[in-house]
């Protein structure tokens, strides 16, 4: 033990120089995204959810009474292949909220904002991780879905295809839908913190709020539901325009500026809050 | 870097209240590079909390506190600069401890070959690929360890090391720790248990109820909280009781007919004696711990007391 401090000698260490770059976060945001089990699980399982339920439901419009619903002159075949979309929106949204409160609920946060401590960073390379990464197995995703529906379809000759007016817009917009969900669960799991309270909020948004305003007088149903975070979203998948649904990129818009929204919130309080 | 100042890390007036509750009180301690630094009190005394502000994960009420110069978050390369192990598990259960180290080590461009030579280091590399929930709480420590110490930084915090280790894991983290500050680190490690810091500490910080009580060397501390106290055991007592006398000297008288002089060393004692021809028939240096020291210096900064029955 030496009770007087002699001050170091300037230490050279072969690291000197290293430093946090945007690119060094987001590829560090890129290992954590891939190398948790519930990531591909929860990717697997929306994607088998979009897949599954579109060959489902197409199989199901033949099926039934020839000239009911598949020669009606509303009859959406894009769309029809794409209906597991809304099924998949929960699985996806979760997996939204697991990217960030997954770090919150085993402690990781605190090893997070430690190595990296502006945290703003971390939040644009999440955001851009899971968006990217998202964006690529679901673009592929829907054209499959589609082509599949699509086959399923052709035996009552009502198919269309991908050159068809608005249907490779729509068969995007599936994954693009889909993305916004999943940065809606990011961005509440942000701003909430604990998995469950924001699976919970998210719950809310995407299926109780929707199911309250339905039980609202009229013309109150019809007016606010295009409006909602879903049904606004939702109008990107469709390619036959409901008279009063919203025109697919405003819908869109709608729903990405809601999400904009929440993200907005939830950076200034990241900022703000101890960790 | 270090060496280019003589502060590391620099606490002023550093305040943290939660609530009405304030865990942080007005802290003014400078941290020196190349020396172990002690920073002791009581559990809640504020050593976690004072380690979350240094890191940034809270921020202060009042005051500020600086590594190396700046913020924390202005820092260009924080694990090349300080190494953190915090007391709070800070890992994801569902990664396996060689993922955890290249997603923090590749935020700094840092790639896999550094992960395995620290992953060698704490002793993991047979575990490597396993998944860290299944952990034990030694090999916990052990990832965190060597997650502070991936950017090979020039100083370290350490939150508690040695809680729930082992004494080999102990041993371990001491031998770890001072071979840290013979490489010329600066080394900022808290811990309750006074014996361990005598152990490894140069200096201490000593906090209670998050006010700073002292700041001073281990020996200063150490000589400062040792009185000395002497057992004498001798026929003629009252004879040696009317010669023990002096400005700081107290005796007392024990049940068992001994007496405990205190103020006075042993050798100056039994040279008294002799000189005036006093038989002795025990002459004993009763030694003050440095748990008792460290118990007197923070006794009334504990939170939360437990009734010693005696």
């Amino acid at each position: 033990m030496t009770t007087t401090a002699v001050p170091a000698p300037a230490r050279k260490s072969p690291l000197d120089g290293i430093r946090i770059t945007f690119p060094n976060v987001v590829r560090s945001e890129w290992v954590r995204f891939r190398s948790l089990r519930s990531t591909w699980i929860t990717m697997l399982l929306t994607v088998a959810i979009v897949i599954g339920f579109g060959a489902l439901s197409c199989l199901g419009a033949v099926s039934h009474d020839r000239g009911a619903e598949v020669l009606r002159p509303d009859f959406d075949a894009t769309l029809r292949s794409l209906v597991g979309t809304f099924f998949a929106q929960l699985a996806f949204g979760v997996l939204g909220v697991l990217v960030v409160t997954g770090e919150y609920s085993t402690g990781m946060i605190r090893a997070t904002f430690t190595a990296v401590p502006r945290r703003l960073t971390v939040f644009l390379a999440r955001l851009t991780v899971f968006a990217l990464a998202s964006f690529v197995v679901l673009v592929p995703t829907a054209v499959v879905t589609f082509l599949i529906g699509q086959s399923i379809l052709a035996r009552d000759g009502v198919d269309t295809t991908l050159g068809a007016p608005h249907v490779l817009r729509a068969v995007i917009g599936s994954a693009l839908y889909l993305v916004a969900i999943g940065l809606l669960g990011m961005a509440l799991g942000w701003l909430i913190r604990h998995t469950a309270g924001a699976i919970f909020a998210l719950v809310g948004v995407l299926f109780v709020v929707p199911l309250i305003i339905v039980f609202m007088p009229r013309p109150w149903p019809d007016r606010l539901e295009k409006w909602l975070p879903g049904g606004a979203g939702q109008a990107i998948l469709h390619t036959v325009r409901d008279h009063d649904s919203l025109a697919p990129w405003t819908g869109y818009g709608a729903l990405m500026l809601y999400v904009a929204v929440v993200l907005l919130v939830a950076a200034v309080l990241l900022r703000a809050r101890d960790v | 870097m270090a060496g280019e100042s003589d502060v590391v890390i620099e606490m002023t007036g550093l305040t943290k209240r939660y609530g009405d509750k304030t865990a942080v009180d007005d802290l003014t301690v400078t941290v020196r590079p190349g020396v172990v630094t002690g920073f002791l009190g009581p559990n809640g005394a504020g050593k976690s909390t004072t380690m979350r502000l240094i890191v940034g994960l809270d921020r202060p009420t009042k005051g500020n506190v600086t590594v190396n110069g700046r913020r924390y978050d202005e820092l260009a390369a924080p694990l090349h600069e300080v190494g953190a192990l915090l007391e709070a598990r800070s890992v994801h259960s569902g990664r396996s401890a060689r993922n955890h180290l290249l997603a923090l080590a590749t935020s700094h461009g840092l790639g896999p070959s550094r992960v395995d030579e620290l992953l060698e280091l704490v002793g993991l590399t047979e575990v490597a690929r396993k998944r860290v929930g299944a952990f034990s709480l030694g090999m916990g420590q052990r990832l965190g360890i060597a997650a502070a110490l991936l950017g090979d930084p020039a100083v370290l915090l350490f939150d508690e090391p040695a809680n729930g280790l082992d004494p080999e894991g102990i041993r371990w983290i001491r031998q770890l720790l001072r071979r840290l500050a013979a490489d010329g680190r600066t080394v900022f490690v808290s811990s309750h248990v006074m014996s361990e810091m005598a152990l490894i500490a140069d200096h201490l910080v000593v906090i209670g109820r998050g006010r700073l009580i002292a700041d001073l060397p281990v020996d200063e501390f150490v000589r400062r909280g040792t009185r000395h106290q002497v057992r004498v055991r001798s026929p003629r007592l009252t004879e040696l009781v009317s010669l023990l006398s002096g400005p700081d000297v107290s005796v007392r008288s024990l049940a068992d007919g001994a007496i405990e002089v205190d103020g006075m060393t042993s050798d100056a004692i039994g040279e008294l004696a002799a000189s005036h021809g006093l038989p002795l028939h025990e002459l004993s240096p009763v030694g003050v711990s440095l748990e008792d020291a460290f118990m007197e210096l923070t006794g009334g900064a504990v939170e939360y007391h437990a009734e010693v029955p005696e």
